[in-house]
Parts: C-alpha cells; sequence; structure tokens
C-alpha cells in the first residue's frame, strides 16, 4: 500500500489508472458509507477566547502554587558544597594535584576542614562532582562492552571492538574494558565530623543504594566463575589506569564487587553534561531526633587518586539532602511559576481582547 | 534492402523510406525476381518491464535515480563507510523497508502484467497458411500472415481487412477497449480481395507504426496472372486495430500489418508526460532550505569540534584517548569524514517517511474522489475516475478554468429546434397542430406565398436525410443489449407519439449527436432514413416510398473546414452533392444572392443559443463528377500527404453550391451549468470559454451560464469588429487591443482592491474568435509581436470571463498555455469531453474529462473525469480545496517536526565537544518518523476538514483564502520553522536546565545523558502530537484513535524498548531509562510545563486568529440556522456573504 503510492509516478498512466479508479467506479455506483462520503461523526472543537479562557485561568491556577511549592521544597533541601581540586596553593589538595603521578604506590591523602553552618536532617546523599569531563564525548560514551559487564564468557576474553584503545592490555583483554571504565573515579572520601572536643568521629558512608537497581541486579553481572571472581577474571588484565584488577573493588562484600560493584555501575551510567554529579555514599538517618549531620565542623579525608587538572577538570564533593522531587533545583519551581503567570496574565489580556471583541462583533473587522 | 527495392518500385522522386512492404499470405509477388522477406518484430506484446534475472537491478536503479532515494542512499552508504554516530541501521532500515516494498509493489504489478501479456501472447489464432487453417498461438503470428477472426473475438494485432463473412464486404467492430467507445464501428475490405484470399497474391505498402490510432494511410498492389498490378487505397476503414473486438460479423480474414510492440494499441499505451504540482515545487524548494540548514549546521558543528579540540587537554584527555588509527589518520581527511558524521546525525530533518506520507496520502487520498457518490451519475452509471493522485491539492489552486462550450457547458443532447429553408421559418410545433407536423410559424417576408416550394422542401430534407454518417442500429440484432445506450444517444425517442410505432425501435449511431438530431429532425417531417446497404442510402419519404440513392463518396467533417459532404446518385442518374456546414464555411461557397434570406434566420438563432448549420446542395455533371471521382481516388491513393490532397479536392468540389437552408439546434445547459459558473466565479476563479462554435452561440451560452452578466461590457476581438471601412485589419487590431487596454487595465483599480472589483465595479467580458487570435499570435512579419501578445494577455488577465470562438483544438491548447506561461504562472484547469479538448486537457496543469457522448478520449487524455460538469463545483471547492489544506499543513508539519527533532541534537553538540554524540537513542531516531509520529498527521491529511464540505460549497470565497499556494509560501514556512526552532530551543534548554542537578529521583541516584535525551524526546513526541491534535477541526475516530494510540505506543515501545537486555544490541543503552524516568516526579514535571509551554504561543494564535477564519463560519452557521428563505443559490445572500466575508479576507 504505501509503495504503490509512494511509487504511482512512475508507473504508465494506464496501469495507474487501472488501479485507482476503473475498477472501482465502472458501474457501480459508490458505497454510501459515512467513511467514503466522508462524513464520519466528527468533533469539531473551535478554539475560542470563550473557551480557552477558564483554561488559561486553570492552569494558571494550578501551576502558580505547584511552582510555589516546588520553589519552597527546592530551597529547603540542604547543600553543601565543596572543591577540592587543589587548584590555588592555598588548597590542602594542592600538593597532591601538583605532584600526581599515575605508578605511585604511596597514594597522597589531603583532608579538607568545612563547617556545616546547619544541620542535615533525614538522610544525607554524598556526590562527588567533576567539572570539564566529558562523559558525554561520543568516543567516550561508546567505549565500553555491555555484553562483558553482563557477564557474557566470550566477551570477557574478547571485548568488543568499540573498547578501542583500552581493549587489550599486550594480548591479555582488559576487563572491564573500554574508556569508561578505565576512566572509573578512583579518590576515596572518608568524611569525619569533628565535634567540641576536637574528636573526630567518622560518619557512617552506606555505599549500598546508590546505582539503580536494575543496574546492578541486572544490566551487570559477573562472569560465572563458581563464586571465586579471581578465578572467573584470571584471564584478563586490569585497565591500564586502575590500581588494582576488577576483582578487588571491594574484597570485603562479595555483593559489590567485580561488575556490580555500584560504584563501577554509577560510573558507568555516562553523564549527560560536562559538569555533573554521581552519587557517592549515602548518609543514613540515625534514629531520634538527631540530626544526620549536626552543625559543626568536619573532615574531608581525600585520597587523591584522580588527576583533573591535566584537562582543567574540577572536583567537588556535595552532600545534599534528597526531597521528593530529587535534589536542589531552583528550575522547576521558576518555571512552574512563569508559565503559570503567563498564562493568567494571557487569561487577561484574552478576557480583555474578548470583552472588546464582544463588543465590536457586528463590525466583524478585528484588525489582524 | 528495403529502401532499394522502394527506390526500384518508385522510382527516383520518391523518397520513402517511412514505408513498409508486407506480402500478403508471404507470398513471392511476380514483380520482384527476388523474395526476401521483411524483418518485422513478432507478435509479442510485453509490457512487463522486467524479467526474473533483470528486476533486482533494473529495479533498484530505477527506484535509485530518484533524487530522494539517492540521497538516502548516499547517507547510507556514508554510515556503513564512515566511522557515524548513529549505526547505518538507522537510515539504512526505513530506505530498505520503502525500496523492498516498492520493490514487491511494482514486481507483482510486473507478473501481474506478465500474466496479462502471457495470456494475450499464447492466445490461439487461425491463421491461414497454403490454404490449411493452421492454430498458432498469438505471439507466433509474423507481419505478412492472413489470420482469420471469429465473431466477439478480439483482433490479435493490426490487420487489413480482406474479406467478410457479410455480403457487403463490411465489418463491425467495437473499439471499447482501445478509446471507451462502445458503439460499433464499420469497416470496410479492400475491394476485389473479397473472393479469392486463398490465391491472393498481393503486396501491402503502408506507412510505418505511429500510434495515432484514426490515421493510416497504405495502399495495395495487387497481381493477377502477370496482369499490370492493380492499385487499391488503404484507409484507417480498412484497418483492424489489435485490441478491438469483431461484433456483428461471423468472421473476417485479414492480413497482419503491424504487431506486436509494433500494434497502434501498444504504441498508444506509452506514458503521458508527468504532471507535478506546485505543492511539490513548494516541497522542493523547503527541502533546499533544510539541505541548506543541514550542511551549515554540519559546518558549524566541524568548525566548532577543531576550535575546541585545539584548547590544551580536550582533543585527548587521559581518560578518553583516541585509537590508533584515528591517531594516523590525516587532519583534513578527518575534518571531511567528521563533516560527513555531522550530516549523517542531522541527516533526520530530511526524513524519508515524508516523501512516503506524501505519496501515501495523495494515493489514498484520490480514493475519496471515485468514491464520492455526488459524482455518481445515474444516467452513465459511473462516478469519477481518477487517472493521477498527483494532482489532488492542484484542485484547490486553480486560477484559470478553460471549458469547452459543447458537451461541457452544455448537455450535448441535441434537439432539432427549427429550419429554415429559402428563408421561411419552419418550427415544429406539437404533432397535432398539422398532419405532417411541419408548419411556418413566421416568414421572414410575410409575403403572399407563406411556405417555400414543396420542391424546396422536400429537397431540404432529403439533404437532412442524405448528407451524413449516421448508421441505423439494427435493433433485430443487438437491441436487447444495449437498449441503454440507445436511450442514450438519442434522447429524442422520448416524444414517442410523434415518432411512427415502427420506428421506435430505431437507433441511430453517429459519431455527432447533432447528425442524429438532424436526421430525426427529417424523420418528424416525413423523410425517414432506413439505413446503408452496400453503398445504397434508403429513405423513406412522405409518401413511404422508399427512395434510393447510391453513395459515391463522403467528404468527411473535419475541424478545420467545418463541414462535410456526400456525393450521391439518384435512380434517375443524377449525381448530387449534399453539403451542410456552419454558416461561415458555406457562405462563400454559395451563390450570393441566396445568402442574405438564410443568414438573418442563422443568425437570430444563433443568438437564441442554437446551433446552426447551413444546407447547400450542388447538381454534378457527369464530367465533372468525373472529375471528382479521380481527384479523390488519386488523393486517397497519396501515401504522404494524403490529408493536404484530399482537402484540396474537397475544396475544390465544395464550391458553387446552391444554399437551400439552415437548420437550428437546441443544446441544452448542462444542469446546474450557470449555478457552477457563478460558484467557481465566486472563488475567484477566471472562467474561459474555448468552443470551436459561432460566437453568437457561444455568447447566448455564456449569458446563460451567468458567465456574462446583465451588467457585464463586452470588448469584441472578432473578424467582425476589425472590420472597418478604409483601415487594414492589422492597424485595426492594433487600435482596439490598445483601447481595451487602457480600458481593462490602466483605468483599472489598484491590484490591491482587485478581489472586491467583481462586485463593486465595471465587469469586462472579452470575446475572441479563432481567426483574430491567429493574427495576434502568429502575426510574425510585425515588429510589435511581442507587445501584440502581451497587451491580448493583459485584457484577458482582468476580464472576469473571457470567451474564445471559432477554435482549433491547436489553438485552444495555444491559449492555455499561453497564460500557463504568463507572469505568475497562474494555475490553469482545462474541462471538455470531446476529441477536440485534448490537447488543452494535456495542455493544462489540470485536465478534466467529461464522461460525455463525444467518445472516451477526453476521459482518457485527463487526469479527473467526472460525469457532469456540475460535479466540478465540488470538486474545485471541495475535495480541491481540502486536499490542498491537508498536504499544505502535511508538508509544513513534516518540516516543522524534523527541525524541532534535530534541533536539541545539534545544540547537545555544544556540550559534549561537538563529538558527534547522539542525543537521542538509535532506536528513537528510526521510530520517530516510521512510528511514532507519522499516523497521526497521515490520519489528519486524509481526513480532515477545517471548514464542512457543505460550507466550502456554499461559500465559493473561502476557495480564495487558499489561493496563490497560500500555505506554502515563505511567510507560513517561516512561521512554521520559527515555531520548530523555538519549540527545540525549549525542549533542550529546558531540560538542560534541570540536568544542571542530575539528581532526579527521589533516592538520590543520578541520571544520565540517555535520560536526558528520553527525557527531550518524551516531550518532543507529545508536543508535536498534541501541536497536530490542537491543528485538528475535524476530530473523527480514527483521529482519535491515531493520535492517542501514537502516543499510547510511544509510551508502551518505551517500556518495552527500555524493558529487555536485547541480545543483538552492542550496548544496552536504554535499559529501564524510560521507566527511571517516570519514577522521577521531577521528569514529569518538566514534561508537563515544557510541554505547556511549547503549545502556548500554538494555542494563542489559534485564539487570536480566530475573528478572522472560524467567525466567518459561525455567522454562517447562525445564518442558515436562522431561516433564510432560500439559503442556496440565492444571488442576493451570496452577494451579502461574499462582501463579509472579503473585508475579512483581503484584510
Amino acid at each position: 500500500m504505501m509503495a504503490s503510492s509512494y511509487n504511482a509516478k512512475e508507473e504508465d498512466g494506464h496501469h495507474s489508472g487501472a488501479s485507482s479508479g476503473t475498477g472501482l467506479s465502472k458501474n457501480k455506483k459508490p458505497d454510501n458509507t459515512a467513511f467514503k462520503q466522508q462524513r464520519l461523526p466528527a468533533w469539531q472543537p473551535i478554539l475560542t477566547a470563550g473557551s480557552v479562557l477558564p483554561a488559561f485561568f486553570v492552569i494558571g491556577l494550578i501551576f502558580i502554587p505547584i511552582g510555589i511549592g516546588l520553589y519552597v521544597t527546592s530551597n529547603n533541601i540542604k547543600e553543601f558544597e565543596i572543591d577540592y581540586t587543589g587548584v590555588s596553593s592555598d588548597s590542602p589538595c594542592y600538593n597532591c594535584a601538583k605532584n600526581f603521578t599515575w605508578n605511585t604506590t604511596e597514594p597522597c591523602v589531603c583532608t579538607v576542614n568545612f563547617t556545616l553552618l546547619q544541620p542535615f536532617e533525614s538522610n544525607v546523599f554524598m556526590y562527588y562532582g567533576l567539572s570539564n569531563f566529558y562523559q558525554n564525548h561520543r568516543r567516550y560514551v561508546k567505549s565500553r562492552d555491555d555484553r562483558q559487564l553482563n557477564g557474557d564468557l566470550s566477551a570477557l576474553t574478547d571485548p568488543s571492538k568499540e573498547c578501542e584503545p583500552y581493549r587489550k592490555s599486550g594480548d591479555v583483554s582488559i576487563a572491564p574494558c573500554g574508556a569508561i571504565a578505565n576512566s572509573l573515579f578512583n579518590d576515596t572520601l572518608v568524611l569525619y565530623y569533628v565535634d567540641s572536643n576536637n574528636s573526630k568521629i567518622e560518619v557512617p558512608l552506606v555505599k549500598k543504594g546508590i546505582a539503580w537497581w536494575t543496574d546492578k541486579h541486572v544490566k551487570f553481572r559477573n562472569p560465572a566463575g563458581n563464586g571465586n571472581l579471581t578465578l572467573a577474571f584470571r584471564d584478563t588484565a586490569k585497565p591500564v589506569n586502575w590500581a588494582k584488577p576488577v576483582y578487588e573493588l571491594d574484597p570485603s562484600d562479595p555483593d559489590n564487587n567485580g561488575f556490580i560493584n555500584e560504584d563501577f555501575i554509577v560510573w558507568m551510567r555516562t553523564a549527560a553534561l560536562p559538569t555533573f554529579r554521581k552519587l557517592y555514599r549515602i548518609i543514613q538517618k540515625k534514629s531520634g531526633t538527631t540530626p544526620t549531620l549536626p552543625n559543626g565542623n568536619y573532615m574531608l579525608n581525600i585520597t587523591y587518586n584522580y588527576p583533573v587538572l591535566s584537562f582543567d577538570g574540577r572536583k567537588r564533593m556535595i552532600l545534599s539532602t534528597i526531597s521528593w522531587m530529587g535534589g536542589k533545583n531552583p528550575f522547576l519551581g521558576i518555571a512552574y511559576i512563569t508559565v503559570g503567570s503567563i498564562c493568567f496574565f494571557l487569561g487577561v489580556v484574552l478576557l480583555i481582547i474578548h470583552h472588546k471583541y464582544d463588543n465590536r462583533n457586528t463590525s466583524a473587522d478585528i484588525p489582524s | 534492402m528495403l529502401r532499394r527495392r522502394l527506390n526500384r518500385w518508385f522510382g527516383g522522386e520518391d523518397r520513402r523510406v517511412g514505408s513498409r512492404t508486407i506480402y500478403v499470405g508471404h507470398r513471392p509477388c511476380p514483380a520482384n525476381e527476388v523474395f526476401i522477406p521483411p524483418k518485422f518484430c513478432d507478435n509479442r506484446i510485453v509490457s512487463s518491464k522486467y524479467t526474473v534475472w533483470n528486476f533486482l537491478p533494473k529495479n533498484l536503479f530505477e527506484q535509485f535515480r530518484r533524487i530522494a532515494n539517492f540521497y538516502f542512499l548516499i547517507i547510507f552508504l556514508v554510515q556503513v563507510i564512515v566511522d557515524t554516530p548513529t549505526s547505518p541501521v538507522t537510515s539504512g532500515l526505513p530506505l530498505f523497508f520503502v525500496i523492498t516494498v516498492t520493490a514487491i509493489k511494482q514486481g507483482y504489478e510486473d507478473w501481474l502484467r506478465h500474466k496479462a501479456d502471457n495470456e494475450v501472447n499464447k492466445y490461439r489464432v487461425t491463421v491461414l497458411e497454403d490454404g490449411r487453417r493452421i492454430q498458432k498461438e498469438s505471439e507466433k503470428i509474423k507481419v505478412g500472415d492472413v489470420l482469420e477472426v471469429e465473431e466477439d473475438e478480439t483482433f490479435p494485432c493490426d490487420l487489413i481487412l480482406l474479406q467478410s463473412s457479410r455480403d457487403d464486404g463490411t465489418c463491425f467492430v467495437t473499439t471499447a477497449s482501445l478509446d471507451g467507445e462502445s458503439n460499433h464501428k464499420t469497416h470496410y475490405t479492400v475491394p476485389d480481395t473479397e473472393r479469392d484470399v486463398e490465391s491472393l497474391n498481393a503486396t501491402i505498402e503502408c506507412e510505418q507504426p505511429q500510434p495515432d490510432l484514426y490515421k493510416f494511410v497504405g495502399r495495395m498492389h495487387i497481381y493477377k496472372n502477370n496482369e499490370e498490378p492493380s492499385l487499391r487505397s488503404l484507409g484507417p476503414e480498412n484497418l483492424l486495430l489489435k485490441g478491438a473486438t469483431l461484433k456483428n460479423t461471423q468472421s473476417i480474414c485479414g492480413v497482419a500489418v503491424y504487431t506486436g510492440m509494433e500494434t497502434k494499441m501498444a504504441l498508444n499505451y506509452q506514458g503521458k508526460s508527468q504532471k507535478r504540482s506546485v505543492v511539490e515545487k513548494s516541497i522542493n524548494a523547503f527541502l533546499l532550505v533544510y539541505l541548506c540548514i543541514l550542511v551549515s549546521k554540519a559546518l558549524v558543528c566541524t568548525t566548532l569540534k577543531y576550535v575546541w579540540q585545539s584548547k590544551p587537554g580536550q582533543d585527548e584527555p587521559w581518560y578518553n584517548e583516541k585509537t590508533l588509527k584515528e591517531k594516523e589518520t590525516n587532519l583534513y581527511l578527518n575534518m571531511f569524514t567528521d563533516f560527513l558524521s555531522f550530516m549523517v546525525l542531522f541527516n533526520f530533518i530530511i526524513p524519508v517517511s515524508m516523501y512516503v506520507t506524501v505519496e501515501m496520502q495523495k494515493f489514498l487520498g484520490s480514493f475519496f474522489i471515485s468514491w464520492d457518490k455526488d459524482f455518481f451519475d445515474s444516467e452513465i452509471e459511473e462516478g469519477a475516475l481518477v487517472n493521477t493522485s498527483d494532482l489532488n491539492e492542484e484542485l484547490g489552486q486553480v486560477e484559470y478554468v478553460f471549458t469547452d462550450k459543447t458537451g461541457t457547458l452544455t448537455q450535448n443532447n441535441m434537439e432539432f429546434i427549427e429550419c429554415c429553408i429559402d428563408g421561411h421559418q419552419y418550427k415544429y410545433r406539437d404533432a397535432s397542430s398539422e398532419v405532417d407536423g411541419f408548419c411556418v410559424t413566421d416568414g421572414p417576408m410575410n409575403t403572399v406565398q407563406q411556405k417555400a416550394g414543396r420542391e424546396r422542401e422536400e429537397l431540404f430534407l432529403r439533404a437532412l436525410c442524405l448528407c451524413h454518417t449516421v448508421q441505423v442500429k439494427e435493433s433485430t440484432e443487438q437491441g436487447q443489449g444495449q437498449d441503454g445506450r440507445i436511450d442514450q444517444v438519442d434522447g429524442l425517442m422520448v416524444d414517442g407519439q410523434v415518432v411512427p410505432p415502427l420506428q421506435e425501435q430505431r437507433g441511430f449511431i453517429a459519431s455527432s449527436p447533432d447528425e442524429i438530431a438532424l436526421v430525426q429532425g427529417a424523420m418528424r417531417y416525413g423523410f425517414t432514413f432506413l439505413g446503408l446497404e452496400s453503398k445504397t442510402m434508403k429513405i423513406l419519404n412522405r409518401a413511404n416510398d422508399v427512395e434510393m440513392y447510391e453513395l459515391l463518396h463522403v467528404l468527411n467533417f473535419d475541424p478545420v473546414r467545418r463541414r462535410m459532404s456526400v456525393i450521391v446518385r439518384s435512380i434517375s442518374g443524377e449525381t448530387l452533392l449534399f453539403c451542410k456546414g456552419a454558416d461561415s464555411s458555406i457562405f462563400p461557397r454559395v451563390k450570393q444572392e441566396e445568402v442574405e434570406k438564410i443568414r438573418m434566420h442563422v443568425e437570430r438563432n444563433a443568438t437564441d443559443g442554437y446551433r446552426t448549420l447551413c444546407v447547400a446542395y450542388k447538381h454534378l455533371t457527369a464530367e465533372e463528377y468525373d472529375q471528382v471521382d479521380s481527384g479523390l481516388r488519386e488523393a486517397r491513393l497519396a501515401l504522404q500527404d494524403r490529408e493536404e490532397k484530399l482537402m484540396a479536392v474537397y475544396n475544390q468540389v465544395e464550391t458553387g453550391m446552391n444554399l437551400i437552408g439552415a437548420t437550428a439546434v437546441e443544446d441544452r445547459l448542462q444542469e446546474e451549468a450557470a449555478e457552477t459558473m457563478e460558484a467557481l466565479q465566486g472563488a475567484g476563479i477566471k472562467v474561459w470559454v474555448l468552443t470551436g462554435d459561432k460566437m453568437e452561440t457561444a455568447k447566448s451560452t455564456c449569458y446563460a451560464c451567468r458567465l456574462f452578466k446583465r451588467n457585464t461590457e463586452l470588448l469584441e476581438l472578432t473578424v467582425r469588429t476589425l472590420e472597418s471601412p478604409g483601415k487594414r485589419r492589422e492597424d485595426r487590431l492594433h487600435d482596439l487591443l490598445l483601447e481595451y487596454h487602457k480600458k481593462t487595465v490602466q483605468d483599472a483599480p489598484p491590484a490591491k482592491t482587485r478581489v472586491a472589483r467583481n462586485w463593486s465595479s465595471q465587469d469586462y467580458g472579452f470575446i475572441v474568435d479563432g481567426a483574430t487570435l491567429s493574427m495576434v499570435l502568429n502575426s510574425s512579419s510585425e515588429n510589435n509581436l511581442h507587445d501584440y501578445k502581451d497587451l491580448f494577455l493583459q485584457i484577458c488577465q482582468n476580464c472576469t470571463s473571457v470567451l474564445c470562438c471559432r477554435m482549433a483544438p491547436l489553438q485552444k491548447a495555444q491559449i492555455v498555455k499561453m497564460v500557463k506561461n504568463s507572469k505568475g504562472s497562474p494555475i490553469t484547469l482545462s474541462i471538455g469531453d470531446g476529441a477536440n479538448d485534448v490537447s488543452m486537457i494535456l495542455e493544462a496543469h489540470v485536465g478534466i474529462g467529461i464522461k460525455g457522448k463525444e467518445g472516451r478520449q477526453a476521459v482518457r487524455n485527463s487526469d479527473y473525469a467526472i460525469p457532469k460538469l456540475k460535479h466540478l463545483k465540488k470538486l474545485l471547492l471541495g475535495h480541491g480545496h481540502l486536499y490542498y489544506v491537508r498536504i499544505a499543513h502535511l508538508v509544513q508539519y513534516f518540516f516543522y517536526k524534523n527541525l524541532c527533532f534535530i534541533l536539541p541534537q545539534f545544540l547537545y553538540q555544544f556540550f559534549c565537544g561537538c563529538s558527534q554524540q547522539p542525543l537521542y537513542d538509535a532506536a528513537y531516531l528510526t521510530m520517530y518518523n516510521i512510528c511514532f509520529t507519522s499516523m497521526p498527521i497521515l490520519a489528519y491529511s486524509l481526513f480532515e476538514q477545517h471548514i464542512s464540505i457543505e460550507m466550502l460549497l456554499e461559500n465559493a470565497t473561502l476557495y480564495r483564502q487558499i489561493g496563490k499556494n497560500a500555505m506554502l509560501r515563505w511567510g507560513p514556512f517561516l512561521y512554521w520553522t520559527l515555531l520548530g526552532v523555538f519549540h527545540g530551543l525549549v525542549f533542550f534548554f529546558g531540560v538542560w536546565f534541570l540536568f544542571s542537578n542530575p539528581a532526579l529521583q527521589d533516592n538520590g541516584q543520578a541520571f544520565g545523558n540517555w535520560s536526558y535525551g528520553t527525557i527531550v524526546f518524551t516531550i518532543l513526541v507529545f508536543t508535536v502530537t498534541l501541536k497536530l491534535a490542537l491543528d485538528t477541526r475535524h476530530w473523527t475516530w480514527i483521529n482519535h484513535f491515531v493520535i492517542w494510540g501514537s502516543l499510547a505506543f510511544y509510551v508502551f515501545f518505551s517500556f518495552f524498548w527500555g524493558g529487555v537486555i536485547w541480545p543483538f544490541l552492542r550496548q544496552q543503552r536504554l535499559y529501564f531509562v524510560f521507566a527511571n524516568m517516570l519514577s522521577s516526579v521531577s521528569a514529569w514535571l518538566v514534561i508537563i510545563v515544557l510541554i505547556l509551554l511549547s503549545l502556548l504561543p500554538e494555542i494563542l494564535y489559534v485564539v487570536l486568529r480566530k475573528p478572522r477564519g472560524p467567525y466567518a463560519r459561525q455567522k454562517l452557521v447562525q445564518s442558515s440556522a436562522g431561516g433564510i428563505q432560500s439559503p442556496r443559490s440565492s444571488a442576493r445572500p451570496l452577494l451579502m456573504r461574499t462582501f463579509s466575508d472579503e473585508s475579512n479576507t483581503v484584510s
């Protein structure tokens, strides 16, 4: 059907004519059906000022409160952000950043002190943020092998071509292969609360539940190896920029090791924009009325493994509470208030026009 | 070889290469020592294009010859060769789909053709070979074979009729399958071949194959026992065409002259020239713009990419190293492949699916025309016929209508009204008034003698009875099957009490209804034509005696000569020539003293709108006759220029005749002709009448059709007005042209108010005749030729209606062509019913055939065929208007939806280092145009009625709103493009702001780039679909189903696509992305607010525009509901409506 029309042109006159008309109309009265006579019953809405006006007002009246609600919600979210890249010389991580080399056995550790002015109630989410990091570069985005990550044994030893140039290390294939995996964010962040006695209390960081459930349980699978990951990965090499192989990402928890390590999974979900944040840890709310993070001084202990200065990038640590709408973002609230107001305003304008127009109904010469 | 033999035969003076020689029965002729059987093609009909072997390459080649297909193929190849962001599947799949479906469809059609060919080619025919009958397959027939064909069989190739089972050497055929004329035509055997086909020794020499069905010249040399070969002329009356069917004759024998692909039928099946619609041109222009956008986008991105890369650390950061291959490639080659990659990334802006959808819309949409029961005519049991679906929307753009008069404006249902003999008028009244029904109503001179002499009367009636080519239908043999047919042809049978019961079943068949009317007129006055039997015409005269006349020659009618004659010999041995024809062609050829008496009548009849014919006769002495006879025979034997030679003889014979009288035949106006014309004029369409008829007749028809109104000032440019004493015609022409030009063009109000001009200021009607027109067009000797044509055109364009009378068919086409190519290239439509309209039907943008009485040629060559003129109104104002609006909207919408589809992808390049990263998943890229957004617009473009058909028909001025391609000009295009840009910006940046914090889920988890794309895509699909929903004025259940269905399908598909780990995919990009998106409240909120924001300007536009379109409509609803006394076709309310609407349209 589709193509018969598509190339009807190239058909000779008599053939197309025969197909479209003669057979149907010859000596035969056309069917008097509503469809063929183009008389199907139809709803014929006419948008008039009269019918649109209430809609505008209703939209305005709904959107403005929603917007205000969203704005307030967003404002109530507490967020604390600190840049620990170490660009300026007075930054505690300046030395680590400056003296970075890939092949060190002794990791560089720096400590950043900060103060929370307000207590963070409920669960607090710890993010790391990167800037000017193009996780959405095409060469980068495609440089992965989802089959390998899904535990496919053949892909484990023979990764996809897309992983180049992070596909093989010498003759041994890399697991996990590709640029994304290779550049896994490997700073270790530890948070301490400095109480009034100036003693450091480590804030417990939960690393479960930071990745999508479906990613962790379906999309990412460790290769079968009788529960022994070392065995499963024995024919593979670690990514070139990694300090340790994939099966040692979290030796303490076999459910968080290998490909199903949540930090790894989170990293593998490539960010949309060059400035992004990724969930690092969750600070669970303690029972009772004590805030999760009381106001006061904190220490962030950073094992500085991840170089960003070479491409003028930045690293941040973000602490944030979360509402039902996610993290702090005033945009939605503003958008709703704006659109609601526009609708309301238009409603008023239309009302005026409608009024005027009604008065001149008889003359019918509305300027266009 | 052939040429040498020919040269030997005809001597040096003949240079006829364009003829072929056929040996009847393959018998060598005594005249030739050497018999070399000439080579002709066999009788295989090959209408199929492909064979099993060449189907694939040939079909693919033909498909990729289309620019669009080729473009997509290139894109596909680029994707395969170059490392591009999207997989080749995204563009390959749609292309493959389109190509495959087209190939399957064409293959199927070709298979059908093969089957049909085989049926024809394997048909068993009887060949007479050496006195034996041999059954052969049709494809084995060779030129020169003698075939026997029996009744109701079709002729397997073009045959020269040698022998017929009928005594008089005739046979009847019907050419229904060739030109649709189902009447029986008589064909004649070649004289002297009748008896001895078995032993006939002859050669036939005839022209090379040519497609004209009605032309054939040839001659036959018959060799008898070493006598001097005798010559016989062969004409179309001897030629039986392949495809025609033998009727009423038991069997015939004929010799094959043209076989296989050289038969006239095969030659006629070549496709007509392609007509393209304005919309298509607009599409191409828009395509060009979009191609520019595409290229500039790709250029911008490529440039930016290299600028971005030049910053240190950006090109190849440690986390994202290039492969070895990428590093090694030459920089410029890299740039080029990058450019190509961007082209591929953005190529969706020009979608394959648009072509598919447009073609599909046209194809499916055209069914509504053939389905329309309003176009069904119960008289001929047929509805409208659509020969092409490419021009549907052109019906909504017509600015000029060129209409034929006879059969189009009028019914071509002739009735004999009155006649005039020697200046006395005879009007047929009622049977009761006088016994013979023949009375004088008013003699011109009211002298003592009120009637013309009885002798003159009878001479006149005999002339009517003899001077024609009418056949009598043998009611006994074929009466039953064709009753309907008879009734149509001779509508006069209705008043049966006049006609003697004996003649009641008598049917007449003629090529022109005038002749039937005349013969029947004569019948009413007591002279009945009984028929033609072996060259003898029988007439039943008033005294019920049968008179016999030997028919010697028929000097056929042709439109140039505008008359026909017969030469007959009466029993008494008198040779008489009877001639009838148009007054202008008869008057100069008769004795002048007779003219004056008749002229007055003729002119008065013409003013009354009757068709007039003058009848003249002439006695031929035996000497004269011999001269004429030999002249005619000679001319008929000529192979070359036969027409011209015949014409010369005709002109020579038809002189010095005696005028007997004139006839007046009424041709009634078509039903609702006036209303239709009025509606067309109300729609701003200029109607030109192009007719071969007399000026007076045509003028009165124009008045009757309300093309000319009482206040219309007529500007005449005819032979009559050019004749002024003391001046050369050329000078007079010059003066008149200038004068009219001044009147119509210079004094006319400025163009802006012209729309309203029809009603407010002076109307002009322009009349021109063929002779003057050719003076205007062909006065090549004049220096100011160009000016004449321009002046003429300008005058014509400023008149509301133009009447061109006395037009030859070619002149009609000339006029159409002139208007078509004039400034602003207006869209022209030609409508006609006869063979003489074919040229203008083919010439105009849209050709409409009326399924009238003058055969089927107009219908065959038309783009659309309708049974009656009145259907033109609905075809243009209803269907045309809707089709145009639909397709214009379709085209604009397609460009719009792809612009806002691709713009976010383009913008995304600024945020991903111009790395060609696609924003959407490949599945979305592929499916967007095929599945998610294609059906709603298709449904819209098939069912939309922004204004109901009734309203469109009632209110013709609405047609002007879409005139001049109003919806596809650059203004609307810019509007849609800006809308697309706005939407694209809103989609992208709205989500961009949202993603400034990608932690959008209530469990703190963050979204990645595919979520970003999916959110944008969701907004996009919903917005463009809802935008279409806003534009839809006519919601049938199909629209509801398709619009909500596509949205539901999108959601369903996204769940499904993201819900499974697809083993064939290398990357599971969208795994649970959609579901996660829906679990985020923020995503919901942003989708809602952005859709609303995008649609706001549209809603606003619709509401603010409201006072114009729908307001007028509302008011109309009120007025028609308010119970106006005569809502339809009454002039007054129409006038008022037009006023009020115009004030709206002009503003």
